[in-house]
């Protein structure tokens, strides 16, 4: 274990890529094999999904420091900018779903720099509501911008139906590899470490130079951007599409997801959205109690260890690898 | 304390793993049978009183018998609302081995199921859903053959009730106070509105309200000032009631309509307000034996709290199911098998008719569309004692 | 209905509507301003007191004085109880681990309500005749007219309570600098608790007035009203007591106003617009304080 320390970034990454896509392989073969049912596979999917979201949001949250409640409004935007972008083009859905995806999310992103911009002037819980406050009007509006402007584009309460339904299994966990590739690359580099001064301390950042305003911004933008990715997965997921599914109880669900996995923590977000997402599926058996015993859950979780599952402890790209290998990382970090 | 929570982790991880292999194993001597629905959450009494509605009657064949000599054993699924939920859990009822299923309860959810459950054939009678798009969908012109329901669509009765309105209450001007984002309300809303103008009734006012709005002085004020002849609330019961109590209390004194949602009504708003309105109903509760029989028994089992429109419509919808499952069963043909699911549906369609459902005592003939043709009844509420009464006022 | 009748009624709406906005931001923005927390359970708090109603009111229909004392009371306990049992031991963990226990004991009470006693809304029976009172030409039902009074004789007793005594002493020492008024000799645990009984004694208030207003109770009916009145008072200057007063009517003023347009589809995101309007010119809210930076 200890020579691995020494070898070269690219080949470390190498080495999480070739792993990961053996899992990809391995979790095909169980599906088409049918050992992994349907019922599990489309639960694998909405695992994926959530994963993205909480890596995203913990962007946000962890790494910023900040309290951001507009998933629900950006994975809207980034789920109908897909979801309209593929029900238009005449081309094979199959082959053109990344450009929807990736197109979900620079809409998203888009309105994540439009918002992040006078919305990042605030802190802390003023910041949480405002941006909680964007994203119910983005609900609104595309409730009720076709009737506004006599257009058909969003259908409002009528749903938005037959998206091509074009997430799977593989794209879904692809794209929880990108997502957190991406972060990670990012989070390591000059401006990641920008991003964690901030958080740490916002006036000693600025007063090394920092611009707090560009490094916000792009930390939102960014966050914006993956869970408009998280969105478009979704369009492609459920092939329909209703504003009521993104509403302020979907950006609290999300957020649950990234303090219970521990915010700072990427492989946090990434267990916990595992868990929180398989548990309910599995409290089926209490039945009528279910939603009572996951609601005791989650306060016993958070009196007994308030900083999450994962502490806010940072990973490298091995993390997800180590974890499942047990206490070995651990050591060697300390 | 870190490696207990990894050692849970695993260990749920692996309970989940393992719970896959026992997805797809079938039992040869039940029939199962899905129910799909909001059984938690804001949602939860439309699912519930759905889930009970047909829960009873599949209750009572297996008392009789069951379906050749077979019991049906129901199968349900809480999906809490949520679309993703109710994709995931039919994925989980079909794992589950069920061969038809009574739902989604509200349309976008059914939508969404409906999705995936044509593409494999999988019968479904939804007891609640009404848009005209569960059935048929207008882009690519598909009817979903294995779709049916037991309700009406929301243009159906919205365009009824504005003929209604002009034609036997002789009204020219007309408000609609509608829930906003809610396809059903907002579905019968226009439909209302456009059967008013073809009338030549003048819509003076056209206000909304958003879910979780408990008070409606303001847009009832604008409606007062508009001074109409009738205001059409296509909403839900509870807050229908909320919405006439507070017209009455600030002055509204002209007649309110309603849908097919004002069933159950008559818990949430005084006899004084509600004397003189009219609603569509699927129905005249308590008007035959039947009904008495099944209201009787339904409060009997699960109280008063579930015994709304679609507590009937639900029961209805699992009568459709089980002729289905008659004629599939009459056909030997083998449960978990394409020609099963096939047999259900075509027995659904030919022999529905047969059905004596409780809210549709001339059986279930379902139009090219699949959807039932059925009368539009209107109720209206009589105050009996201070007690709000639905009285039968005529079939229209 | 003339127009000048027409806009003294809208008014009118909007007072009432606004009063009861107000009554319940008050209860977020004492929490907040005490210990730091969004308590998202504060609605579901409401919801019991009016399930509580409801019950006293349907068995005891002749004694609504009791069915108001036991809501209040119920509401009081209920609120301290959470306090001690689910955010007293999470007191020196980061804020938003308490924000997320303070979201599961919401899940809780809501949950819990609709498996005791059904989803369906329970009508709750009248706690006095509601009239309409006639005032030149203008029609205001009692509803309305109780509402406003409460909610104003309430407000002014809190402001007494802050303003006066000893024990508003203490919370606004409490929630100025925590620990310095602790080595002042206040008792932290005391003070926070009281501050929790009277923010759920106001829930326990507004759940009657709710329930006068609107007559149903069902476990879900907080959510709305909460995101609400936490808007108010974040609009007001959360931790402020006359900001979420006026934040309360801001709200009330601008859904009504909006509605009376005829931009009723549009009402909530007017609502969500101005607040952020509000907060990008003055951060802190209408009536909240500035605080500097210390470096």
């Amino acid at each position: 274990m200890k020579t691995r320390k020494n070898l070269p970034l690219i080949v470390k990454y190498l080495i999480v890529a070739a792993v990961y896509a053996l899992f990809l392989l391995a979790g095909n073969l169980l599906i088409k094999n049918k050992v992994i049912g349907l019922y599990y596979t489309k639960v694998l999917m909405v695992v994926a999904i959530n994963m993205i979201l909480a890596v995203s949001l913990n962007i946000g949250t962890g790494y910023l420091g900040q309290l951001p409640l507009g998933s629900a409004g950006f994975m809207a935007v980034g789920a109908y900018a897909s979801a309209i972008f593929m029900r238009k083009v005449p081309i094979d859905p199959k082959l053109i779903f990344p450009v929807g995806i990736i197109l979900g999310g620079l809409v998203s992103g888009l309105f994540g720099l439009i918002i992040g911009l006078p919305a990042l002037r605030l802190k802390g819980d003023y910041l949480a509501i405002i941006t909680l406050g964007f994203a119910e009007i983005i609900r609104i509006v595309i409730l009720n911008i076709d009737k506004a402007l006599g257009i058909t584009l969003t259908y409002g309460a009528a749903n938005l139906k037959n998206i091509p339904k074009t997430t799977t299994f593989t794209n879904a966990f692809i794209w929880v590899f990108i997502a957190c590739f991406l972060i990670k690359a990012m989070m390591n580099s000059r401006h990641g470490r920008a991003i964690l001064s901030i958080r740490d301390n916002e006036i000693a950042a600025e007063s090394c130079g920092i611009n707090l305003t560009f490094y916000k911004t792009m930390a939102f933008v960014v966050y914006a951007f993956f869970t408009g990715v998280g969105g478009a997965l979704y369009a492609g997921y459920l092939g329909i599409l209703n504003p009521s599914g993104f509403g302020f109880a979907k950006s609290i669900d999300i957020l649950v997801i990234v303090v219970l996995g521990g915010m700072g923590s990427m492989t946090g977000s990434v267990i916990s959205s595992a868990v929180l997402t398989i548990v309910p599926e599995l409290l089926r058996a209490f039945s009528d109690y279910r939603m009572i015993v996951y609601s005791l859950l989650l306060i016993i979780v958070m009196i007994f260890r308030p900083t999450g599952l994962m502490g806010t402890k940072e990973f490298n790209p091995r993390g997800i690898m180590d974890f499942f290998m047990g206490r070995k990382k651990r050591k060697e970090e300390r | 304390m870190k490696k207990i929570f990894a050692i849970i982790l695993s260990a749920m991880l692996l309970l989940s793993m393992t719970a896959c292999g026992g997805g797809g194993e079938k039992e040869a001597e039940t029939i199962k049978v899905g129910i799909l629905g909001p059984h938690t959450g804001e949602l939860a009494v439309y699912g519930l009183a759905v889930r009970y509605g047909a829960e009873m009657y599949f209750k009572q064949v297996n008392d009789a018998g069951g379906v050749n000599g077979k019991m049906i054993e129901v199968v349900n699924y809480d999906d809490q609302g949520d679309a993703t939920m109710a994709v995931t859990g039919f994925t989980s009822l079909v794992d589950d081995g069920i061969v038809a299923l009574v739902g989604e309860v509200t349309t976008g959810n059914c939508r969404a199921v409906v999705d995936e459950a044509y593409p494999i054939n999988m019968p479904m009678v939804t007891a609640s859903a009404t848009a005209t798009s569960i059935t048929y969908d207008e882009e690519t012109k598909t009817v979903f053959k294995n779709v049916f329901r037991t309700c009406f669509i929301d243009a159906y009765q919205g365009s009824k009730m504005a003929d209604f309105a002009s034609k036997e209450l002789g009204a020219k001007k007309a408000a609609v106070l509608y829930l906003s984002g809610d396809d059903y309300t907002q579905g019968l809303a226009e439909a209302f509105e456009a059967q008013c103008k073809e009338m030549g009734v003048e819509v003076v006012a056209k206000e909304a309200f958003s879910k979780g709005d408990k008070d409606f002085n303001a847009q009832l004020t604008t409606i007062m000032a508009a001074n109409p002849d009738v205001v059409f609330l296509p909403n839900y019961y509870e807050d229908d009631g909320m919405i006439v109590t507070q017209a009455r209390a600030l002055g509204i004194k002209c007649t309110l309509l309603g849908g097919d949602g004002w069933a159950g009504i008559e818990k949430y708003a005084s006899a004084a307000d509600l004397a003189g309105c009219y609603y569509a109903s699927a129905y005249a509760a308590g008007s035959t034996a039947e009904l008495k029989a099944f209201e009787e028994a339904f409060v009997a089992a699960y109280g008063e709290d579930y015994l709304n429109m679609f507590a009937a419509t639900a029961y209805d919808a699992a009568m459709v199911v089980v002729e289905g499952l008659k004629a599939a069963e009459a056909k030997g043909a083998k449960a978990g098998e394409e020609d099963y699911k096939q047999a259900v549906i075509d027995g659904i369609d030919q022999n529905a008719g047969n059905v004596k459902g409780i809210t549709s005592p001339s059986g279930y003939k379902f139009d090219e569309y699949n959807n039932p043709e059925k009368d539009v009844v209107i109720m209206t509420i009589k105050d009996v004692e201070g007690v709000p009464t639905p009285t039968y006022h005529m079939n229209y | 209905m003339s127009t000048l009748s027409l806009i003294i009624k809208q008014i009118i709406n909007a007072l009432q509507l606004g009063s009861i906005f107000a009554l319940i931001a008050l209860g977020y923005s004492m929490v907040y301003g005490i210990i730091r927390l969004l308590n998202f359970a504060h609605c579901d708090i409401i919801m019991v007191g009016a399930y509580i109603s409801w019950y006293f009111m349907t068995n005891f229909a002749n004694m609504p004085y009791l069915a108001v004392a036991a809501a209040i009371f119920g509401c009081t306990l209920l609120g301290v109880a959470i306090e001690k049992v689910a955010y007293t031991p999470l007191r020196g963990s980061p804020r938003i681990s308490l924000l997320i226990t303070a979201i599961g004991v919401s899940y809780l009470l809501e949950n819990t309500a609709q498996l005791w006693l059904g989803a369906a809304a329970k009508s709750v029976p009248p706690f006095f005749k509601v009239t309409t009172l006639s005032f030149m030409g203008l029609s205001v039902s009692t509803t309305s007219v109780v509402t406003i009074a409460v909610v104003t004789v309430s407000m002014t007793a809190l402001t007494l309570l802050v303003q006066k005594t000893k024990m508003g002493r203490a919370m606004r020492a409490v929630s100025e600098d925590s620990q310095t008024a602790q080595l002042m000799g206040t008792n932290i645990n005391a003070t926070i608790s009281f501050t929790f009984a009277i923010g759920s004694a106001l829930a326990g208030i507004g759940s009657v007035l709710y329930c006068c207003a609107y007559n149903q109770a069902s476990p879900t009916m907080g959510s709305m009203l909460g995101l609400k009145a936490f808007v108010a008072a974040v609009l007001g200057g959360i931790g402020s007591i006359p900001g979420a007063i006026v934040g309360g009517f801001v709200i009330g003023l601008t859904e009504v106003f909006v509605s009376s347009i005829g931009l009723s589809t549009w009402k909530d995101a007017v609502v969500f617009l101005i607040l952020i309007i509000v907060l990008l010119v003055k951060p802190t809210g209408l009536l909240g304080k500035q605080v500097n930076e210390k470096v």
